[in-house]
């Protein structure tokens, strides 16, 4: 059975890019920890011969053309941007 | 009775005698909204400007194409997109996304059959829920009660229907978020096949899972909803290219003969079903023998398997889908951030609520190095199993029966501190979109002590929308739960 440490918790946070404080790293290591438990029900089912399903429909990948052609204008991919700037998304440096 | 109560072909008769107007149509809706919307919270964005707009120019153009949809006011879920029209898929993380750039399919193809877009609905955040107690904004409630959850996370659509603040609307469904609100709200709530309708302009939860459906009052105005939005679109590489039968007409077709398959594990104490519920789907099957069907007990033996399936894999496709939400292009970016990543963390965590935070740990745990095969690869084997089950149940029957929920509706508060718990309510409803098979929640009585509604849900194999509303239609038609209104719809006419 695995047991999910603090430290997990933390890791996996940065890794959903998400903050997290020290009371909600408590909460989460918990909730988690027996969602995970609860998951583990599955282990009751041998699986060894049994195929993933990945999708349900028998599709293949689709192909279209790659043909140019009209979408969204640069102003307005921009309207919705918290910060903008020369008609470039804004953003925080990204190096400290 | 409210205008919302006639059919669709009622309200087009009535708008070609011009006994009714468009104009009065959106009129009603609003007025309905200003009515009971204070208490059932089911929209989060009104259209009412433009609406009334489109209505009178409809009541200038005859409905040439004798569109059954024409004019009908109509309400959407808001995770479709929706052109220059809010959509926040009830998050603060998209509070400020008002000006959207273009149309959901579903919702560019109402367009074109003239329905009217009243609002954009409420509902769980992401679609993550199964209350609307995750909604970032308002709870919505329960037209028969309001002390009692509407369902979700469709919520706010079944709420809407029930109270007749719209004529019908658009809900989504992952793992029920259209059957169980229906059920909740006592409507009529379609999951289709994975793949029949385009999810182009749906905000993505979990991709394997997400289908788009039609919420009514009646199986007949369901039918032809569903016709409406249904289609091959080169703009969702896994929506299907097939023929799309007439729907409505199943409705020439009795249940003579049919058999039908009622799984044990639908009717048990140990996945929780109470005794009101099984009782009512008794009562259900045996209007179906006097009808001229047969059912027998079968088994779907790994539906206890379904809920932790269901939750690995829909948090782990949520946790990759949500990954877009990075404050950049849209949506809230948090002020407090230095750097990137620190900007990226901060926006997330600010405009998340916290079962999406939950669900995006779960999910990027279960995708994380040293877990994949543990838990992720697992789960899609299972769901093999679950797959599997339905098909075997297929070979020898036309149409599995069971409740929808294993209770009617709980109470606001009642669940919420207890994820699982919350979870496990949608066991009846999961093993549907896992298998991704169509299922449908239709009105089958009433408890006798809240006078909540139940729900009957009816299941078919791949593409069998037809086989559903066949045997939908002659349920409603032999009796008239579906008749029943609640008290919060019947406030203003």
């Amino acid at each position: 059975m695995v047991e999910i440490s603090k430290e997990q918790v933390k890791h996996v946070a940065h890794l959903a890019r998400l903050a997290i404080t020290e009371e909600e790293v408590d909460v989460m290591t918990k909730q988690l920890g027996d969602i995970i438990h609860y998951a583990e029900l599955l282990n009751e089912l041998d699986t060894s011969h049994v195929e993933p399903t990945t999708h349900v429909l028998d599709l293949k990948n689709v192909m279209r053309k790659d043909e140019p052609r009209k979408w969204i204008e640069r102003e307005d991919a921009l309207k919705n941007a918290p910060d903008q700037k020369d008609g470039q998304f804004r953003v925080p440096s990204i190096l400290e | 009775m409210s205008v919302f109560d006639y059919t669709l072909k009622e309200l087009q008769d009535k708008l070609h005698n011009k006994e009714l107007t468009v104009t009065e149509l959106v009129q009603a809706a609003y007025d309905q909204i200003d009515a009971v919307d204070d208490q059932i919270k089911a929209f989060l964005t009104l259209n009412k400007e433009a609406a009334l707009e489109q209505a009178k120019q409809l009541d200038n153009e005859t409905n040439q194409a004798d569109h059954l949809l024409f004019g009908i006011p109509i309400g959407i879920k808001d995770n479709m997109v929706t052109k220059g029209v809010r959509t926040t898929c009830a998050s603060k993380f998209l509070d400020n996304f008002n000006d959207p750039l273009y149309n959901a399919t579903v919702v560019e193809k109402l367009a074109e059959e003239k329905t009217v877009m009243i609002g954009k609905l409420n509902m769980d955040e992401f679609a993550m829920g199964s209350s609307n107690e995750n909604s970032g904004y308002a709870t919505t409630r329960n037209p028969w009660n309001i002390d009692y959850v509407p369902g979700g996370s469709s919520g706010g659509s079944a709420a809407a229907v029930a109270a007749r603040e719209v004529f019908f609307a658009l809900g989504s469904d992952t793992g029920g978020s259209i059957r169980q609100p229906a059920a909740f709200c006592g409507v009529v709530g379609l999951k289709p096949t994975y793949g029949l309708v385009s999810r182009f302009g749906l905000v993505a939860f979990a991709s394997s899972l997400d289908q788009i459906g039609p919420i009514t009052k009646t199986v007949e105005d369901n039918a032809h909803l569903l016709q409406a939005i249904v289609g091959h679109d080169p703009m969702d590489s896994t929506s299907a290219n097939i023929d799309i039968p007439t729907y409505s007409d199943a409705f020439k077709q009795d249940v003579k003969g049919l058999k039908i398959a009622v799984p044990k594990e639908y009717l048990s104490d140990q996945e929780g079903v109470d005794q009101e519920v099984r009782e009512s789907v008794l009562a259900a099957l045996k209007v179906y023998e006097d009808l001229g069907a047969t059912w027998e007990e079968v088994t779907l033996p790994h539906s206890k398997y379904a809920v932790a399936a269901y939750y690995l894999l829909a948090s782990s496709e949520a946790s990759a889908n949500l990954a877009r939400f990075d404050g950049v292009r849209y949506g809230v970016r948090s002020e407090n951030a230095d750097n990137m990543i620190d900007m990226f963390k901060k926006s997330r965590s600010e405009g998340f609520g916290d079962e999406v935070k939950r669900r995006i740990m779960l999910g990027t745990f279960a995708l994380s190095s040293g877990y994949y095969d543990a838990y992720y690869k697992k789960a899609q084997k299972v769901r093999t199993l679950i797959k599997n089950d339905f098909d075997k149940v297929f070979e020898n029957f036309d149409v599995i029966i069971g409740p929808t929920t294993p209770t009617p509706a709980f109470k606001v508060g009642e669940k919420v501190d207890d994820p699982l718990t919350m979870y496990a309510n949608d066991i009846l409803t999961i093993p549907v979109n896992l298998a991704g098979v169509p299922g449908m929640s239709i009105p089958c009585g009433f408890a006798k002590e809240t006078g909540l509604p139940i729900g009957l849900q009816i299941i078919a194999k791949h593409f069998d929308e037809s086989m559903i509303y066949r045997v939908a239609y002659a349920f409603e038609q032999a009796t008239d739960y579906h008749k029943q209104r609640p008290s919060l719809g019947g406030v203003q006419s």
